[in-house]
């Protein structure tokens, strides 16, 4: 029986006849058979996915070959709009996960695509979404081997959520953790901050703004495999996404016990993205990303780090914004181009724009 | 960037800095004790901490932070009014942004909306009314908040839909006035401010005429002042000047924006939408006579608490409060009680920590640094904020 199987030609996938999806679309019959052959399996395309089975089944000798450890994450993607400057909630969904496995200097493998689909979103959203994901984990060099489709009436989501679970190997000696931040490190980021923030901001259509700005929604795990190359010892790397550079900078400050200090002349943020923090009373600090990172770096290190960070397109503005002090420990401080320092806090909540 | 950063040039300011302190050299009065200047509005504390001007200063200037933040100084009963009004079936209620995390005594309007209420927030009273032509089936409510900065943009909105007869638009009008505050701060005995930084915005809007009282009658300068940090040292300066050679008038620094006489089409639209309140209540320092405005008869069809039901419950603020004090510059946020402790930005008491432009809520955020000591095993209360934020 066996032997019949193998021989059988590979299998013909189903077709997808609906223009919009229904809650028939996750009721496990085959409408939801259709949805995913020919949305989500016809784009991921992939062997461990049209096996059809409920989980992707891994050999763990590849996996030795990679690395001692296996890196492990999840991420929920809610965006709105789906599509945006720069971007869709697809390329965020891969991107995100990529770089939460990237900046702990795991090689990121394989991942999963759970979505919950409200009931009456277009199908070629949908597709279009798929796609994305498929161009963005090919650009990362990650499979989608597994996933779970769910359809909720009208009202019950917001058009559609993606959740990514994602796994990947790390290799021997990298030992980047976050309370690793030592007095006379220096902080380095990839490039301008805020970007993603403000094309979201701009992409609501509020505000009537003619903005060019696009969201930096990009994979880092190219980027830091560079950087690792050129200083294995990088001590710690945090992807700067909600809460802008200010959370992650704070959660090092914290975890290390140490003070973070900025020179906000060196800090790199557009034009653009000034712009509209001033019209707004924001602070670019705080605006999220989807496509920057933190290095905390030796500083006998640092430049060289930087310089091989410039030669890639991930880390074309990459810089030295800053280093690492003892006091005051758990701060970051900022000194302020005016000439002034003050404190860089946690948020409490969203940052609201003032009044006047 | 242009128009921006030749503002913000740190040469410029290094020179200023020194000018200040060779006129602080001749002012005998602050060798005794430091010179205190109140800055009314909020707009300049925000940019004060921003920047980290007051670290900049000589230790003979003292900045007081004044009462010009609108969203700290509104009472906790006219919060549970907005919560009320956003509760109603068929209502939507637009607020600008940062006023949607003012505590009330049991909730924010952000804590309402999560609870169902359709509360939303906009950027001009206009969105508010644009609101209200496309959902003709529901009643729009503009939370109208802030001094004479704010106050045109809201009544030139209640004339328009005048104009288009549009009925399902409203005001919650929370509108007051600075200088009926500023007297009152003026006339409490405790008083030691030697000159005040005068609101630019407010004074784009109603001019310059109304300060005279200050230099007149109370013997005090001050300068009217831009929001960008060299428009602050600048008029820091002027102060200083008027001290040295015992001066007390009213001078312009914010040229650029502030007419003499203010804007007449402004003021117009604000005096046929808006009357004197008899007395409205501000958090942290009472109530103040003629300090707030309402609607006037003639457009009581656009008056939310007209239209509307509202609790108007009078709340007292927290016993443990010392915002009265920090506001008058008798003591600096950091002396307060419960600064830092039980009052802070995630839980705030007092109406100093509400929002970033409140003077706790700024010291809080920017300007710890002095209060923590170089290499500090047991350093004085002063809790990090929380991870996740507590709405």
């Amino acid at each position: 029986m066996n032997a019949v199987c193998q021989q059988m030609p590979a299998r013909v996938r189903r077709k997808l006849n609906s223009k919009t999806i229904t809650l028939a679309h996750g009721s496990g019959g085959k409408a939801m058979r259709d949805l995913i052959d020919d949305v989500f399996i016809s784009t991921f395309d992939n062997s461990q996915l049209d096996t059809l089975e409920d989980q992707a089944r891994f050999d763990l000798a590849a996996f030795n070959a990679l690395g001692n450890r296996l890196a492990m994450t999840t991420d929920s993607y809610v965006v709105d709009p789906l599509f945006f400057p720069g971007g869709d909630i697809g390329t965020l969904a891969v991107n995100g996960t990529v770089n939460d496995l990237a900046v702990s200097g795991a090689k990121p493998l394989y991942l999963t695509c759970a979505v919950i689909i409200e009931e009456g979103l277009d199908v070629d959203v949908l597709r279009k979404v798929a796609l994305s994901m498929q161009q963005a984990a090919n650009t990362a060099g990650v499979q989608i081997v597994t996933g779970d489709t769910k359809v909720v009436p009208r009202g019950a989501a917001d058009k559609l959520f993606i959740n990514t679970a994602g796994i990947g190997m790390i290799a021997e000696g990298v030992e980047i953790h976050a309370d690793n931040a030592r007095p006379g490190d220096a902080i380095i980021i990839n490039g301008f901050v805020g970007d993603h923030g403000a094309a979201i901001a701009d992409a609501r259509g509020e505000l009537a703004l003619e903005s060019s700005v696009q969201s930096d929604c990009q994979a880092l795990n190219g980027l830091i495999t560079v950087m690792l190359d050129t200083c294995p010892n990088i001590h710690s790397i945090r992807d700067a996404t909600r809460g802008g550079i200010a959370t992650v900078l704070n959660e090092f400050a914290e975890s290390s016990c140490t003070c973070m200090y900025l020179d906000e002349s060196a800090i790199p943020v557009r034009q653009e993205v000034r712009g509209l923090c001033e019209i707004l009373g924001l602070d670019p600090l705080y605006l999220a990303n989807e496509g920057k990172l933190i290095a905390i770096v030796p500083a006998e290190h640092a430049i060289t780090v930087v310089n091989a960070m410039n030669n890639h397109p991930a880390g074309e503005h990459a810089a030295i914004i800053g280093e690492v002090r003892e006091n005051p420990d758990n701060t970051v401080i900022l000194q302020t181009r005016f000439g002034g320092a003050r404190i860089v806090d946690m948020l409490v909540g969203e940052q609201l724009p003032r009044i006047c | 960037m242009k128009y921006v950063d030749e503002f913000r040039d740190p040469h410029k300011a290094k020179l200023l800095i020194s000018e200040i302190q060779r006129l602080l050299d001749q002012i005998e009065r602050a060798k005794q004790r430091p010179l205190q200047l109140m800055e009314v509005c909020g707009g300049h504390t925000h940019t004060i901490f921003r920047y980290g001007i007051e670290k900049m200063l000589p230790e003979a200037l003292e900045l007081v932070h004044g009462p010009g933040c609108p969203v700290c100084v509104l009472p906790i009963g006219r919060v549970d009014d907005c919560v009320a009004l956003a509760e109603h079936p068929h209502v939507i209620f637009t607020t600008f942004g940062d006023a949607m995390r003012v505590p009330g005594s049991k909730k924010s309007l952000l804590q309402a909306k999560a609870g169902g209420a359709d509360v939303r927030m906009v950027y001009s009273p206009l969105d508010a009314l644009q609101l209200a032509r496309t959902n003709p089936a529901k009643e729009v409510i503009f939370f109208g908040l802030g001094f004479e900065t704010t106050m045109p943009s809201t009544a030139l909105t209640i004339l328009q839909a005048k104009r288009e007869g549009i009925t399902n638009f409203s005001l919650f009008c929370n509108h007051i006035t600075i200088i009926p505050t500023v007297k009152a701060i003026l006339d409490s005995p405790d008083l030691r401010l030697d000159g005040f930084l005068g609101p630019g915005h407010v004074s784009m809007v109603i001019g310059n005429k109304p300060y005279e009282f200050i230099a007149r009658h109370y013997h005090k300068p001050i300068v009217v002042a831009g929001f960008e940090p060299l428009d602050i040292l600048q008029s820091i300066w002027m102060i200083l000047k008027q001290i040295q050679q015992g001066r007390c008038e009213v001078e312009n620094q914010y040229q650029r924006i502030v007419p003499e006489q203010g804007n007449s089409q402004a003021l117009s639209a604000v005096s046929e939408v808006f009357e004197l309140r008899e007395f409205f209540e501000w958090r942290g320092l009472g109530s103040i006579d003629h300090s707030g405005v309402r609607i006037r008869q003639a457009y009581r069809d656009y008056d939310a608490e007209k239209k509307f039901s509202v609790p108007n419950l009078k709340i007292a603020d927290p016993k443990s409060c010392q915002c009265g004090e920090v506001l008058k510059g008798v003591i600096k946020p950091l002396q307060c009680k419960v600064f830092g402790t039980t009052c802070t930005p995630e839980t705030p008491l007092g109406a100093l920590m509400v929002s970033s432009e409140g003077a706790c809520a700024a010291y809080y955020r920017y300007g710890r640094i002095e209060s923590m000591p170089e290499s500090a095993p047991e350093p004085a209360p002063d809790p990090q904020p929380a991870d996740e934020a507590v709405i």
